[in-house]
C-alpha cells in the first residue's frame, strides 16, 4: 500500500503547459487568419483555395488544427472529469473524445493536402 | 498538515438558481460552454471548410449553406463563441503571469473581454457572412 498525498507532485502540469502552448499557437494563427480574410474572403473558389495552397499558410493551418485538437482534448477531458463521476462512463467518454479528435486530425490533413 | 487540509469539511452551496455569479464568473462559464459547443460542432465546421476547399461544385454548395439565414445566425453565434474563448483565454494567460489578479482589475479585464469579443464578432461576422 503506497501511502502518499497527491498534492504538489506536478500531476497534470504537462497538460496545463500544453493547453497554454496550443492556445498561443492558435491565437497567433487567428490573427494571421483575420488579416488574410480581411484581404481575401471566401468569395470565389480559386482565390479562396489559393490562400491555403501556399506552403506557409498550409503549414500554419496544419499547426493550428493539430493545436486545436490537442487543446480540445485537454478541455473536454477536464469537463468529463468535473461532471461525470461514474468511472466507466467517464472512461468511455474520454476514449470517444480522443477517437473523434484523432479522426478529425486525419480529416484536416486530407482537406489541406488533397489538392 | 496536508492531510488535515484535504479532510477539512468546507461549506458548500451548489444551489444554482440562488448563486449570483460576478462578471468574471460569467466570463468563466461562457469560456467553458463556448469551448464545449465549438468542440461539438467541429464536424460541421470541418465539413464547411472541406466544401469550401475541394472543388468549384462543393464550393457552390458551401456558399449556398453559408448564405442560409439560419446557418448565418448559427455561424455568427459560433464566431462570438470563438472570439469570447480567444479573448477570455488571453485574459487567463495574463492571470497565469499574475497580471491583473486583484478584484478591480479582474472585473475591468472581464468587461474588456466582453467588449472586444463582441466588437470582433460584429466586424468578422459582417466581413465573412455578409
Amino acid at each position: 500500500m503506497v501511502n502518499r498525498i497527491l498534492v504538489g507532485a506536478h500531476y497534470g502540469l504537462k497538460d496545463w503547459v500544453i493547453q497554454r502552448a496550443t492556445a498561443i499557437v492558435m491565437a497567433v494563427y487567428t490573427l494571421i487568419f483575420l488579416v488574410v480574410i480581411g484581404s481575401v474572403g471566401p468569395d470565389s473558389f480559386e482565390t479562396w483555395r489559393s490562400v491555403f495552397a501556399g506552403s506557409f499558410m498550409r503549414f500554419a493551418t496544419f499547426l493550428f488544427f493539430i493545436s486545436l485538437f490537442y487543446h480540445a482534448w485537454i478541455g473536454i477531458r477536464d469537463i468529463w472529469m468535473d461532471y461525470i463521476k461514474p468511472d466507466g462512463l467517464r472512461l468511455l467518454l474520454m476514449i470517444a473524445t480522443a477517437a473523434v479528435l484523432v479522426g478529425y486530425a486525419g480529416w484536416a490533413i486530407q482537406i489541406l493536402w488533397r489538392t | 498538515m496536508a492531510e488535515m487540509a484535504i479532510k477539512k469539511k468546507r461549506p458548500k452551496n451548489l444551489d444554482l438558481p440562488t448563486i449570483r455569479l460576478p462578471l468574471p464568473g460569467i466570463l468563466s462559464i461562457i469560456h467553458r460552454v463556448s469551448g464545449a459547443v465549438l468542440f461539438l460542432l467541429l464536424p460541421f465546421l470541418l465539413w464547411l471548410f472541406e466544401s469550401s476547399m475541394t472543388s468549384p461544385e462543393t464550393f457552390a454548395r458551401f456558399s449556398e449553406v453559408a448564405n442560409n439565414a439560419l446557418v448565418e445566425i448559427i455561424l455568427l453565434g459560433l464566431i462570438w463563441f470563438y472570439m469570447h474563448h480567444f479573448c477570455a483565454g488571453i485574459r487567463y494567460l495574463l492571470l497565469d503571469l499574475h497580471k491583473g489578479v486583484d478584484l478591480q482589475s479582474a472585473i475591468l479585464s472581464s468587461k474588456i473581454v466582453f467588449g472586444v469579443s463582441i466588437a470582433l464578432t460584429l466586424i468578422v461576422g459582417v466581413q465573412v457572412l455578409w
